[in-house]
């Protein structure tokens, strides 16, 4: 404990000067793309649990949505609410990460210039996007399991394939996440807020998510079917309640829209 | 490594019918420090853009530690700091969690809480970036563009808009760097700014070089001196420029406002007072100056800088 004085002294001082020789000599080099990458999706997660707003959407909602609508028969499902209401709360909870609130923020990072900035340092474009892949795809594992024990604790009895069950995920993520970055890279933030909001309602009501498709007439129904939330919470259907395998007009719907999505997306994104 | 860090020739950027950046040209050593100065508009930002990799160039080249940065982006990023003049920062994220999140970019970064403290934001290093004041975030936009330890750094405008104190505090860290070897390029309309940190000052009006050279050259040209006083406007000057030595010059340069131009001696000052005495003037506010980067800016462009 020699001399703390003067080190206190010159470190608090408004106008510290005492920059020693050498301190910021160049040293340059990029940090290994394995530590980049996880810096950037905790970081990213870290920013997307401290946003109320985004909490609420993909958490609250879909919790509040789920209990409500099994203990009020409100609508007319064909068999136990529950079985229903799980794999469509599910889809929904998939729609409100990689659509809504993926678009959301990412919009909102180009409007601050975030993306630009970010442009500017050693973190390479595609490791920003595995980053924010990662970000999505943790933030949809913590609804699932959410999701699953709420379900489990109204008496929700699941069937199928795990693998089936994440394999259909990945893709509705990959269908949404296209269309959501399409919004955020083309129009500006605050549409991009109301728009991304606007379509998730129109989903939640018109998706097949917590009304089954059959309660519309038959015309709508057909159209509405292929919608890719209504494709994603059918496939998840189709394997939760039945135990069967995921229907393939479900996969090509999923997967049509996930490249049509991530096409027009790389083509139209601007960064800034 | 090339001695030039940045070299910028003939460069041209037209935004529709508009043209930014008019066939602006300079070089700035390895480990000096150039300021391009000018007033806003002038396309500072722009041209500091096409260096950064950000924009294209329609005409001209761009060297870059001997790199294309419309090509070599890839490499050129880990080596050069940047800092925008405004924004980049994700409006949740606290500050000390963006400065490390961009050091985790760097192989050897500097320690992050040591650059925040250095630059007196020790005390908001939790404070998320929209509840900074506009001088903090700017010191954090600053801290980004070095904590990597770059060998080149571009800075937009990184003392508008700072107090004092915050802007010596950003002056001794580019004062730092350059003297630790780093190659600062720094855009400002603050002529003291240039004056007293720049190696190399190009002087930049409506998208061209207007001037440019060491402060010292700068300034230089023209009359080395003035003599500046106050008194009643409208006086009679010819006998007193017949009275001062061959090559000076007087004249009103605004109503009660003399400038007498050329060599300023003792002698010349008594020539003057003589004068006013000999016409019962009191002249105030007489005072003996240094042509400065203002001076030479209003005489090339007729126009103040933040006019």
């Amino acid at each position: 404990m020699t001399e703390p004085t003067a080190a206190t002294t010159s470190r608090n001082g408004p106008a510290a000067s005492g920059w020693a020789p050498g301190e910021l000599a160049p040293r340059p080099g990029a940090a290994p793309l394995g530590r980049m990458l996880l810096a950037q999706a905790a970081t990213e997660l870290r920013l997307t649990f401290r946003n109320g707003e985004v909490v609420l959407l993909t958490l609250v909602i879909p919790v509040l949505l789920l209990v409500l609508f099994t203990a009020v028969p409100l609508v007319d499902v064909g068999g136990r609410r529950v079985d229903f209401l799980v794999p469509g709360v599910l889809a929904l909870a998939v729609l409100s990460t990689s659509f809504t609130g993926l678009a959301i923020a990412t919009g909102f990072e180009r409007q601050y210039g975030v993306l630009k900035r970010l442009g500017a340092t050693a973190l390479p474009r595609g490791v920003l996007i595995a980053a924010k892949s990662l970000g999505v795809l943790a933030v949809e594992a913590v609804q699932a399991v959410l999701l699953v024990a709420v379900g489990l604790g109204l008496g929700w009895s699941p069937h199928g394939s795990v693998f089936a069950v994440a394999g259909l995920l990945v893709a509705g993520t990959a269908a949404f996440a296209g269309l959501g970055l399409l919004l955020a890279g083309t129009l500006k933030a605050l549409t991009t807020l109301v728009t991304a909001n606007f379509i998730y309602i129109l989903l939640l009501v018109g998706g097949g998510v917590i009304f089954p498709l059959t309660s519309f007439p038959s015309g709508v129904r057909h159209v509405l079917g292929l919608l890719p939330v209504a494709a994603l919470s059918d496939g998840l259907r189709a394997v939760l309640r039945q135990g069967a395998a995921v229907p393939v007009h479900d996969w090509v719907t999923l997967l049509v829209w996930a490249a049509v999505g991530l096409t027009a997306a790389a083509r139209t994104f601007r960064w800034e | 490594m090339p001695e030039a860090a940045v070299e910028v020739d003939g460069l041209v950027k037209r935004y529709g019918a508009t043209t930014a950046v008019d066939g602006v040209t300079f070089v700035a050593p390895t480990g000096s420090m150039l300021a391009l100065l000018g007033p806003n508009g002038a396309g500072k930002t722009t041209t500091v853009e096409i260096c950064e990799g950000f924009r294209r160039a329609d005409a001209g080249t761009v060297r870059v530690l001997g790199l294309d940065p419309a090509r070599a982006g890839r490499r050129l990023r880990p080596r050069v700091g940047v800092m925008l003049q405004s924004g980049g920062v994700y409006p949740g994220a606290r500050s000390g969690e963006m400065l490390r999140l961009v050091a985790a970019y760097a192989a050897h970064p500097l320690d992050p809480a040591m650059l925040l403290d250095r630059l007196g934001l020790a005390s908001s290093a939790r404070t998320p970036y929209r509840r900074l004041s506009g001088g903090q975030q700017q010191r954090l936009s600053l801290a980004m563009a070095v904590v990597g330890r770059p060998e080149l750094v571009f800075l937009d405008e990184p003392t508008a808009g700072l107090d004092p104190q915050a802007r010596r505090a950003t002056w001794e860290l580019l004062s730092a760097l350059r003297a630790d070897g780093v190659t600062v390029v720094l855009t400002t309309h603050y002529m003291e700014e240039a004056e007293r940190l720049a190696d190399h000052v190009v002087i930049v009006d409506a998208g061209r070089v207007v001037a440019s050279g060491t402060p010292a050259e700068l300034t230089r040209g023209g009359a080395d001196r003035q003599l500046r006083f106050r008194a009643p406007p409208a006086l009679e000057l010819d006998r007193l420029v017949l009275a001062l030595p061959v090559g000076s010059h007087a004249s009103e340069v605004a109503p009660g406002q003399y400038v007498v131009e050329g060599t300023i001696d003792p002698q010349l000052l008594a020539t003057v007072t003589a004068w006013c005495a000999a016409r019962g003037v009191l002249a105030e506010d007489l005072r003996v100056m240094q042509r400065s980067l203002e001076d030479v800016f209003l005489e090339l462009t007729g126009r103040g800088l933040r006019s």
